[in-house]
């Protein structure tokens, strides 16, 4: 139903003609007479992130905090509009298309700011002291516990591969991963599996030969597997995926053994902010020791090695963990032709279908 | 001397200090500044090699396909640029119309066409400064040919640091050759004074009556101070000498005389016949004449040595001298009536010397000549070779050969009116200016000459 249901939405959204970049969710917190309020635009969903921000207003009663929940693709070009334009918009933005936040403070859409507590973070989530990657979250494989065996549960790339392999596997259409042309964060995944190993090139084949599903959001992909619709899913954001593991026993995750990217949302002070120093507490909040333990406990910071959560495989060794650091270079995957090629080959695999053609989702 | 309060000069040690402090700025000064400008190029240098890497490998990536120009964006050359890891990065391909493929599209165009090799230039990226590299690639296929060019920039923070980096590097290198130079130079300065401390301890070791020169070695710089010195003390030395010389002859010259006074006087106390009292008051008068004539020369001898020693000496013609001496009618005293000619030349016979010692020099040879010579008595003055000759001869045959080898002694005299003095004023003011008193036994005479060394302006 919730498929159906944001399928028709993105449709409508598709449908309207020059539809304006709209947001998702709105939620105002603390005090509506406080005498700062904070606009936090993130492409975070907003049930999961509302309680750290209580418990930042609970430390910082004078601040309100007004919560705009985007899509990434949205978010950065509204971001990227203000900034050209020089309007005012929003005091912090914090998204998980850290290759698109990378973007906007190469373009000098971001202020600086300098705190104690941004210097612990470590030097992979920070660059420029411009950006800073808050969270800690591994891009896992999500099975259906009924319809996949133990003995096929795959820990690897290779082993979906494997399971791939069989003209008549069983796991043929019954794959699914985000849309890189949709989905700023799919990309990001897609873009960065394509840097890390050889191995994205035959995953990409495999899910192309074996007719998987390219699709949009976080949600939508994680109840199709819960529901059986798909068996597996490839490169889902691993903090969706344990929230609702861990409500819903139907769901498994496995963190891939071969590597296992790792996102850090990035947050950013546009260059623009109303209230920067406000902007600049909620960010040492976030970097600093309660803000990484609320994050830690809506499951956006995820233990290092990974299995206390309880999905199944090794414990990953620390090398097999492959960050994905705040660099220049990330500017890359937003090169207007390398972007195109990659789309292009992207296609081979995944062709259009009106399904996908919705323009935006949560990541 | 130690204990004097003297007008001080700044001390060697701070002048030395403080010359060597103004070198070490100097120096410092252009030191950095050199450093600086060498850590600039340096960082420059470094990082637009880093430009061109990544230019040159996001050049290569560029291909022709079926829609025209592809560009394969190398993720390792955005790499090569995070190595200067806080700089924005500014990219830009162009195709061979000028068109833009890929990047930036409003970047600062480059100065020139990087027609072969690169162009370097520095622009602004978004209000930020940044330098740029732009390179080119020629296209030669079917479908397409012509010049793409890529360009890359970057902001200038990791260029800074580095420049700021060698820089501080630099200046830590300097600050310590310059410590090391200060101690240098202390040490220096410390080991070249020692000498003058050690002249100063010789002096203050010195016993306050000891007036003979300085035997230390001494460094040829403080040398002319120390002969000067040590001509001071010769000199007072001189004094000291020709004040006890005076004193003891004063006494041993007048003891007799008021001696003989005193008895004439006793004698005349006690003389009850008036005849033989006036005799003896007549003979008193003709002592106390004496006495006097000998106290003249005596104050006349200390007057021409004083003035050898101390005053001024000044260039004088000899002939003038001798004029002044013939016309100036002494010796009338001596020997009223009694005539003296003069004898010069045309020439000038300079010397350099005091007018009044000469003189006086002059008139006591004169009344020697008259009293014990033979008229008549001739004062002369002439140049003898690099010898100025001031004379006084007389055409006697001169004293005996057992007194001329006394002559010019303080005491010594042929008979009882003289007293000697005469040439012994006459040779010390000839000592006095450099030259000699000479006795001359002559066909014609006997002649005593002042002989001095001439000068020629």
């Amino acid at each position: 139903m919730m498929r159906r249901a944001a399928r028709i939405l993105s449709l409508l959204l598709a449908l309207l003609p020059g539809a304006a970049p709209a947001l998702e969710a709105q939620r105002s917190f603390g005090d509506a007479a406080a005498g700062t309020r904070l606009l936090l635009r993130s492409t975070t969903d907003l049930a999961i992130f509302g309680p750290v921000i209580e418990r930042f207003l609970a430390r910082a009663p004078d601040i309100a905090v007004d919560y705009e929940q985007w899509g990434s693709n949205d978010l950065y070009d509204t971001a990227l509009a203000e900034c050209r334009a020089g309007q005012v918009g929003a005091d912090l933005v914090i998204s998980s298309g850290v290759h698109q936040m990378v973007r906007l403070v190469n373009d000098a859409c971001a202020a600086t700011y300098r705190s104690s507590a941004t210097a612990t973070l470590p030097a992979a989530q920070r660059w420029r002291d411009q950006l800073w990657g808050v969270t800690r979250e591994p891009a896992v494989m999500v099975y259906n516990r009924a319809l996949v065996p133990p003995a096929e549960i795959p820990r690897t790339r290779f082993d979906l591969l494997d399971l791939l392999r069989p003209e008549e596997s069983r796991y043929a259409g019954k794959v699914a991963t985000y849309d890189v042309e949709s989905s700023g964060l799919g990309y990001l995944f897609a873009f960065a599996d394509a840097r890390e190993a050889t191995t994205f090139g035959a995953v990409l084949e495999s899910l192309g030969r074996t007719g998987a599903v390219a699709t949009c959001c976080s949600a939508e992909i994680i109840a199709g597997v819960a529901e059986g619709d798909y068996l597996l899913a490839y490169n889902v954001l691993g903090s969706y995926a344990q929230v609702v593991e861990r409500d819903d026993p139907r769901i498994g995750m496995v963190m891939p053994a071969d590597y296992t990217l790792i996102l850090s949302r990035a947050a950013m002070i546009p260059r623009n902010a109303a209230h920067p120093d406000a902007a600049g507490r909620l960010l040492d909040f976030l970097a600093g020791p309660e803000g990484q333990a609320a994050l830690a406990d809506v499951l956006l910071i995820s233990a290092p090695s990974g299995n206390e959560t309880g999905e199944e495989g090794p414990v990953l060794s620390e090398t097999a963990l492959r960050p994905i650091s705040l660099t220049p270079a990330l500017i890359v995957a937003l090169d207007r032709q390398k972007r195109a090629s990659f789309i292009e080959l992207w296609r081979k695999s995944f062709p259009l279908s009106p399904a996908t053609e919705s323009p935006s989702g949560p990541p | 001397m130690a204990d004097a309060v003297l007008p001080r000069e700044t001390s060697l040690t701070t002048r030395v200090a403080f010359a060597v402090a103004l070198l070490l700025i100097a120096g410092g000064a252009i030191v950095f500044v050199a450093a600086f400008a060498y850590g600039r190029q340096a960082a420059q240098d470094a990082y637009d090699r880093l430009l061109v890497g990544a230019a040159n490998e996001i050049s290569a990536s560029v291909s022709v396909g079926q829609a025209g120009l592809l560009v394969d964006l190398p993720v390792s050359a955005f790499q090569l640029l995070a190595l200067a890891p806080n700089d924005r990065i500014a990219y830009r391909v162009t195709g061979t119309r000028g068109e833009l493929l890929t990047g930036y599209a409003d970047l600062p165009a480059p100065p020139r066409r990087p027609l072969a090799g690169v162009v370097f230039y520095d622009g602004d990226f978004f209000g930020e400064p940044a330098r740029y590299a732009t390179v080119s690639r020629r296209f030669a296929e079917r479908d397409l040919s012509g010049t793409i060019e890529v360009t890359v920039g970057h902001t200038l923070l990791a260029r800074r640091a580095l420049a700021y980096d060698i820089t501080q590097k630099a200046l830590v290198v300097l600050a310590g050759s310059g410590l090391v130079m200060v101690m240098l130079a202390a040490f220096v300065v410390r080991s070249a004074l020692k000498p003058l401390d050690r002249l100063a301890g010789a002096f203050a070791g010195r016993d306050p009556y000891d007036l003979t020169p300085v035997s230390e070695p001494v460094p040829q710089e403080a040398a002319g101070m120390v002969a000067a010195l040590n001509g001071f003390m010769g000199r007072i030395d001189q004094h000291v000498g020709s004040m006890r010389n005076l004193i003891s002859d004063t006494a041993h010259q007048l003891r007799t005389p008021v001696a003989a006074l005193r008895a004439q006087a006793d004698l005349a106390a006690v003389e009850p016949d008036p005849v033989r009292r006036d005799a003896i008051v007549d003979r008193i008068h003709t002592r106390t004449v004496d006495l006097g004539h000998l106290l003249d020369q005596m104050l006349s001898r200390a007057l021409v040595i004083h003035r050898g020693e101390s005053v001024r000496r000044e260039v004088l013609d000899l002939r003038s001298v001798a004029l002044e001496v013939a016309e100036a009618e002494d010796h009338a005293l001596v020997a009223p009536g009694a005539e003296v000619r003069i004898r010069i030349g045309d020439t000038p016979v300079l010397v350099e010397a005091d007018m009044l010692s000469l003189t006086e020099a002059a008139k006591n040879l004169v009344a020697n000549a008259l009293r014990h010579g033979v008229p008549p008595v001739t004062v002369g003055a002439e140049r003898v070779g690099a010898r100025a000759m001031l004379w006084v001869a007389d055409c006697g045959p001169g004293p005996d050969d057992a007194l001329m080898g006394r002559l010019g002694d303080r005491f010594a005299h042929g008979t009882r009116e003289g007293t000697g003095l005469g040439l012994s004023i006459a040779a010390a003011v000839a000592r006095a200016y450099g030259g000699a008193l000479r006795l001359e036994k002559r066909p014609d005479g006997f002649r005593v000459s002042v002989d001095l060394p001439g000068t020629d302006a």
